[in-house]
């Protein structure tokens, strides 16, 4: 008798480990289960867009506060925990005494529902441009004083005052840096080498059933863009402003790829092991999981491109949490992950142009990072669509018609998949 | 009430003390009901506050409205969720295939689980039943993560199970349904081990021995007698298996492109979408619910 209770007693409190277990660790995002709702913004001089430029900002950056949280995109805060070598967060922790802790996103979406469900949690965040207006209108980010960041002024003017980052005159960050979204395959399984994303959408092909995209929303657009070269009838101008007929034909073909698809990726070590056992020969990459592959021991056969029609990509801002406890600390990190040296780093660790111009020459290997993602070269990024969320405004400027907002597109993912 | 006004100061001496936690062990000798009330107050409300008020608050979002552009939750009333829900035909074919998904787990550690409990319950030595009921327990020690991701290492291209079937010419099922429905068996085979164990052990020799003097064979043992005793239990060891295959969405994600219920539910939560992520979210909740009330019918609560 004592016996059964026993075991019935372990196996309900196995359940119940099972279960806190996997959520803990799984899903950070469920931790505040009450979010968003009673936070917008009442304290912020500049929530909504109409605000003037009248905000208050800091006029000067103090002491550190002996701590921050930092909320970025893999690759861009470096603490030595994925390659002992790669430390940039422990020099900013001696310099200024802030101590540094690390969270990072996959994905616009998780970035922008981790920063919002945890209120108080984050200080400052690496926004891509399909969040950062986000943050900006839901009142969660403040507006920043650029000339207390010293580097600023040598930012590449071609990422400044950019809709995604300055609203009505006011900046809300410091701009990082840019890249753009590419066409990875493993040579000795896709031959020959792919010159288009078509590439991964056509199903006579024999790698169909081994394509990984990346699962976000946003990879619409991938599709839009294709479209734009393909069917020029569908007069496509911005991948991010798509009305109901030209959604209809993007979606379509999403569709008619999904029986390709073997895996979809937001987490980067993921991807990385697909490709490096073979579950997926062909997809969607980021320059910095390619570089992982390889350097592998023995390297994964991989090679990527930017396809001929262009690509999405990103350009990203560092922003400060308008509830912030650590202003100076946050301040001191702004300028610090965009100078030359570290911005330098970054965007030789990630794969990307960095966003400071003087990150280009300070040794060869730079100038050489910097050549081959065209830092500074504006016409290399002119089919480059950096992510943005779309509206029911047309993105383009088009006033005659609606567009498909990112609801409707977050639905039609959602089917999609099916 | 009164009691809680003489909560001792922590400056009384040992003496005083003493007496006041007399009196307070009187007081409450005299009121059986106010001492069973305190004794329940904290589990209770742990309940109540926890798990019901988290319902509730879940209630509440599925029934609120958003800003579509930052996904930021407006507190008026709207149906909208409830709506989407009943008229998008993906809701529909994500929740069968979840529960098509949930009976195929269930009905096969069903069957794997019979015979286990039976060795362990009816012939083994008692040794070698602790060394069995040990081993069935073994894989809840180690985390549910760890268990999935080496799934995916085991099933994907190059891993050991391709490698083992090799010399046999065969593939293994690789990442997709099929292949998580062998790696959702193998997570929750253990709840269904234990009830089943138990529930066969509580057959009485007597009842057996019964039925071979009235010259039931083997197979009309176990169909007119085993069977229906330990059938409540294979009710309550489904509850588990049927539920927490319902709810998951890590091995969901890891092993297939497919979506459940809970890759869905995640999906709205990322967007974020919290007021349809809460709509979706009941949608499991009533299908426990109606499972429960049939496995309270068939007397499975009898049997865990």
């Amino acid at each position: 008798m004592h016996h059964r209770r026993i075991l019935a007693a372990v196996a309900i409190t196995a359940i119940v480990m099972s279960a806190c277990g996997g959520g803990s660790s799984a899903a950070p995002t469920t931790g505040g289960s009450q979010p968003a709702a009673s936070q917008p913004a009442a304290s912020q001089p500049a929530s909504q867009p109409a605000a003037s430029p009248s905000v208050n900002l800091p006029t000067s950056v103090g002491a550190g506060e002996g701590e921050l949280t930092v909320l970025a995109w893999p690759g861009y805060a470096e603490n030595g925990s994925t390659d002992p070598n790669v430390n940039w967060v422990k020099p900013f922790e001696d310099q200024t005494g802030c101590k540094t802790s690390v969270q990072v996103f996959g994905t616009s979406d998780e970035a922008f529902s981790l920063f919002t469900t945890n209120p108080d949690k984050f200080d400052v965040i690496s926004a891509s441009g399909d969040a950062s207006l986000r943050l900006v209108r839901a009142g969660y980010v403040q507006p920043v004083n650029v000339d207390l960041a010293k580097n600023y002024a040598d930012i590449f003017p071609a990422l400044k005052d950019k809709p995604y980052n300055t609203v009505d005159g006011v900046h809300y960050g410091i701009p990082h840096g840019r890249g753009s979204n590419l066409l990875m395959w493993r040579t000795d399984k896709v031959k020959p080498d792919p010159t288009s994303w078509t590439d991964m959408f056509d199903p006579s092909k024999p790698w169909a059933g081994k394509v990984s995209v990346y699962n976000a929303p946003i990879y619409i657009a991938d599709a839009a863009v294709i479209l734009m070269k393909t069917k020029p009838e569908l007069n496509i101008k911005n991948p991010y402003a798509l009305d109901d007929t030209q959604f209809q034909a993007v979606t379509d073909l999403l569709r008619q790829q999904k029986p390709m698809i073997g895996q979809y990726w937001t987490d980067y070590a993921l991807q990385q092991q697909a490709f490096s056992k073979g579950d997926v020969v062909i997809g969607t990459t980021w320059q910095v999981i390619t570089n992982l592959l390889q350097a592998e021991t023995p390297p994964a056969p991989v090679k990527v491109i930017k396809p001929a029609e262009g690509a999405t990509g990103w350009s990203d801002t560092w922003m400060i949490n308008s509830k912030t406890k650590h202003l100076n600390c946050s301040y001191l990190w702004l300028d610090y992950i965009v100078s030359p040296s570290v911005n330098a780093q970054v965007a030789s660790w990630f794969g990307e142009a960095p966003g400071n111009s003087k990150a280009c020459a300070l040794t060869p290997a730079d100038q050489t990072n910097c050549d081959v993602f065209y830092a500074a070269d504006d016409a290399f990024w002119q089919n480059i669509w950096y992510w943005q969320t779309p509206e029911a405004t047309c993105v383009d400027g088009r006033t005659d018609v609606q567009c498909k907002d990112f609801d409707a597109w977050s639905q039609a993912w959602t089917e999609i998949k099916g | 009430m009164t009691s809680g006004t003489r909560a001792t100061p922590p400056e009384l001496t040992p003496a005083l003390a003493g007496s006041a936690r007399r009196r307070l062990a009187a007081a409450l000798h005299r009121r059986p009901r106010l001492r069973l009330g305190l004794l329940l107050a904290g589990p209770a409300g742990w309940l109540v506050i926890a798990y019901l008020g988290s319902l509730a608050i879940l209630f509440l979002n599925a029934g609120w409205s958003r800003d579509p552009f930052t996904g930021l939750v407006h507190r008026d009333w709207t149906l909208a969720n409830f709506g989407q829900l009943v008229t998008n035909p993906l809701y529909r074919t994500v929740a069968l295939r979840t529960v098509g998904m949930a009976i195929a787990v269930t009905v096969t550690c069903a069957l794997l689980a019979f015979p286990i409990a039976y060795y362990m319950a009816r012939v083994a030595s008692p040794r070698v039943r602790g060394l069995l009921v040990v081993a069935v327990l073994m894989p809840l020690w180690s985390s549910y993560l760890i268990k999935a991701y080496s799934w995916r290492q085991i099933l994907s291209n190059d891993g050991v199970l391709n490698w083992a079937l090799s010399p046999l010419g065969i593939h293994g099922p690789g990442l997709n349904e099929v292949g998580l429905w062998l790696v959702l068996t193998y997570l929750w085979l253990p709840y269904m081990i234990l009830p089943v164990f138990a529930g066969l052990e509580r057959i009485p020799t007597s009842l057996l021995e019964a039925s071979a003097d009235l010259g039931g064979r083997g197979l009309m043992t176990f169909r007119r007698v085993i069977l229906p005793l330990v059938f409540p239990a294979l009710v309550a060891g489904s509850i588990f298996t049927f539920s927490l295959t319902l709810g998951d969405y890590i091995a969901p994600s890891l092993i297939t492109t497919t979506q459940f219920i809970g890759n869905v539910i995640l999906a709205n939560f990322g967007v974020p979408n919290l007021p349809l992520a809460a709509t979706l979210s009941l949608v499991p909740l009533v299908i426990v619910t109606i499972y429960l009330l049939i496995a309270r019918r068939l007397g499975a609560f009898e049997a865990l």
